[in-house]
């Protein structure tokens, strides 16, 4: 062989497909370019932060099979450091702002992690439950959220300075890039060696501490990198929507999370961002509509027949439907 | 005596709620030897091989290994160190390919195992290694194919090439042979047989035939206590640990035979 690397026919193989990805991924950067010329910019954003929002939520449980039920405290912490230090300090940047409200979501993560993580299953969901229900207290209670009314008013200043996000195109096109950072990190870190050990990890977790893993700390990395998103996807919502409320903080939206991953696909890079286009379009609708008191109902019928006849979800029955046609 | 044994247990004991499970054990386990420990069911030797590979903290006593106490290590740092295991259900990952299974087990030493960042691709340096241990257990041309999909003996054979990639001196497997047909029984002893040169094997084994085989010593348990030690002909001729056997006596007759 003349290459120093063997590769096997289906490394090959993945290599051709990644290329046909790429010209994918290529297509869907486009759409999200020409979007905010089609459908409405505000809304788009919303879904692009819940999208994000659910894309880190994945990470944890699909590609390192933990189930956090208290992942609407990062996104809350996010969204609160950065509004109340732009609204208090009118000299700061967004973008600024946004890097403190992510990075306060990260240590929230590192003790979330550190006190969840030798859990299993369902104590794990639980030990988080109570964690972020501590979380969401400390938010009615503390001063600078405004409490029950929220934190209004948040400038959305100029980026670097210089950008005017006023304008909700300029500001649409900057939540895009944000969220294909956040992609394009998730991407990198499920093909990584890193990704690697996680996936081994899920697979057979007593085989990896058989192998010499500390599969505690791989956990906990997998955990401080998706509360960092989730906080990153809080901060970018409350620029955008200038305030930050306890509807975020509230334990309604760490379910909310779980239901956008699973009925677009968990454990698929695409399926929550589709869940999350489905559930923010569906909430959008039907609040227009007449129907719209039964917002909660209509959406567990859809989850309870997603569960029942979808299991893999929305993009994960395509994929099967994929490969079974095409392959 | 020092370094004539590469394992040793003093007075290791193993409590449930009051329920003991192991009894004071003092096991010795010599360089280079094929150690077996057997036993009736509900001896104890999956408990005893829980607490030797820390899936378990033992309520009291002694682990030593090359003479260095390391009662109080995790299970994944004594894996470092050398001591690897298995399991007995067959423990591989099975949405990963058998070179990726192999592969996983190649990758911690380079101390890359934390980058989220880096490509996966920087670890295809590692193939050409990976396809050598599977080539050593028989595999080769499986490297492809998802774990998944592979019959149960290969998967067996799989577990030891991952094994092998850990390049351990002490090997503790965890009834390699269950649930196997006979044709792979054969298979995995010849393989065991040539992987265990230059290496020390300890196993829990309840086919006496494999036993007889391989080991070259013998340990049995019984009612979380040793019963007996030495090699097969001694041990099987002992009389309680033929009547601890009773029943299977038969089973012993036709691995003599």
């Amino acid at each position: 062989m003349a290459t120093t690397q063997t590769l096997t026919p289906s490394m090959k193989r993945e290599r051709r497909a990644s290329l046909r990805r790429n010209v994918f991924y290529l297509v869907l950067i486009a759409i999200g370019l020409v979007a905010p010329f089609v459908a409405y910019p505000v809304f788009l954003m919303k879904v692009l932060c819940f999208a994000l929002f659910a894309c880190a939520f994945n990470l944890l449980l699909g590609y390192a099979g933990l189930l956090s039920f208290g992942h609407a405290a990062f996104l809350a912490t996010g969204g609160y450091v950065t509004g109340y230090l732009l609204a208090s300090y009118p000299a700061l940047t967004p973008e600024l702002g946004m890097l403190i409200g992510t990075a306060a979501a990260v240590v929230l993560g590192a003790i979330f992690g550190a006190l969840s993580i030798r859990r299993q299953g369902i104590y794990f969901a639980m030990v988080t439950l109570a964690l972020a229900q501590l979380v969401f207290f400390f938010y009615i209670q503390a001063p600078f959220t405004g409490g029950e009314d929220g934190l209004h008013g948040v400038p959305r200043g100029h980026l670097l300075g210089i950008v005017d996000l006023r304008s909700n195109l300029a500001m649409y096109y900057f939540v895009f890039a944000v969220f294909l950072f956040g992609f394009a990190l998730i991407q990198r870190t499920v093909h990584s060696p890193f990704g690697q050990v996680l996936k081994a990890i899920r697979e057979n977790e007593p085989r990896a501490v058989s192998l010499g893993y500390n599969v505690d700390a791989y956990k906990l990395v997998a955990f401080i990198l998706s509360a960092g998103l989730a906080g990153l996807a809080g901060s970018t919502k409350t620029v955008v929507f200038q305030l930050a409320s306890l509807t975020d903080a509230h334990w309604h939206m760490s379910g909310e999370v779980i239901l956008m991953t699973l009925l677009g696909g968990v454990g698929t890079l695409f399926g929550p961002v589709v869940g999350a286009g489905l559930v923010v379009s569906l909430q959008h609708l039907l609040a227009q509509s007449p129907l719209g008191n039964w917002v909660g109902p209509i959406l567990g019928v859809i989850f309870v027949i997603c569960v029942l006849s979808f299991r893999s979800g929305i993009v994960g029955e395509a994929m099967k439907m994929y490969r079974k046609n095409f392959k | 005596m020092t370094q004539e044994f590469i394992l040793e247990t003093r007075g290791l004991t193993k409590q449930f709620r009051g329920f003991t499970a192991v009894d004071d054990v003092n096991l010795q386990v010599r360089e280079g030897h094929i150690h077996a420990l057997i036993g009736p069911n509900g001896a104890g030797k999956t408990t005893v091989f829980n607490l030797l590979t820390k899936f378990l903290p033992p309520t009291r006593g002694e682990i030593l290994y090359r003479d260095k106490p390391i009662t109080g290590m995790k299970a994944n740092e004594i894996a470092r160190m050398g001591l690897v295991r298995s399991f007995q259900i067959s423990a591989v990952f099975a949405h990963m390919t058998a070179l990726e299974n192999v592969r996983v087990a190649l990758q911690r030493p380079i101390g890359t195992s934390f980058h989220f960042w880096k490509s996966e691709r920087t670890l295809e340096h590692l193939n050409e290694r990976a396809i050598e241990l599977l080539d050593e257990v028989g595999l080769r041309d499986y490297a492809d194919v998802l774990t998944m999909e592979m019959p149960y003996g290969r998967k067996r054979a799989l577990e030891v090439a991952t094994t092998l990639a850990m390049n351990p001196t002490l090997m503790l497997l965890d009834e390699p042979t269950q649930g196997m047909g006979a044709e792979d029984v054969d298979r995995i002893v010849e393989l065991i047989r040539r992987v265990a040169k230059g290496r020390t094997v300890l196993m829990v084994e309840h086919n006496l035939s494999v036993v007889s085989r391989l080991c070259d010593r013998i340990t049995v348990l019984a009612r979380g206590a040793v019963l007996a030690e030495g090699d097969y002909e001694t041990v099987s001729a002992d009389p309680q640990v033929r009547e601890a056997y009773m029943g299977s006596e038969a089973a012993i007759e036709e691995a003599r035979a």
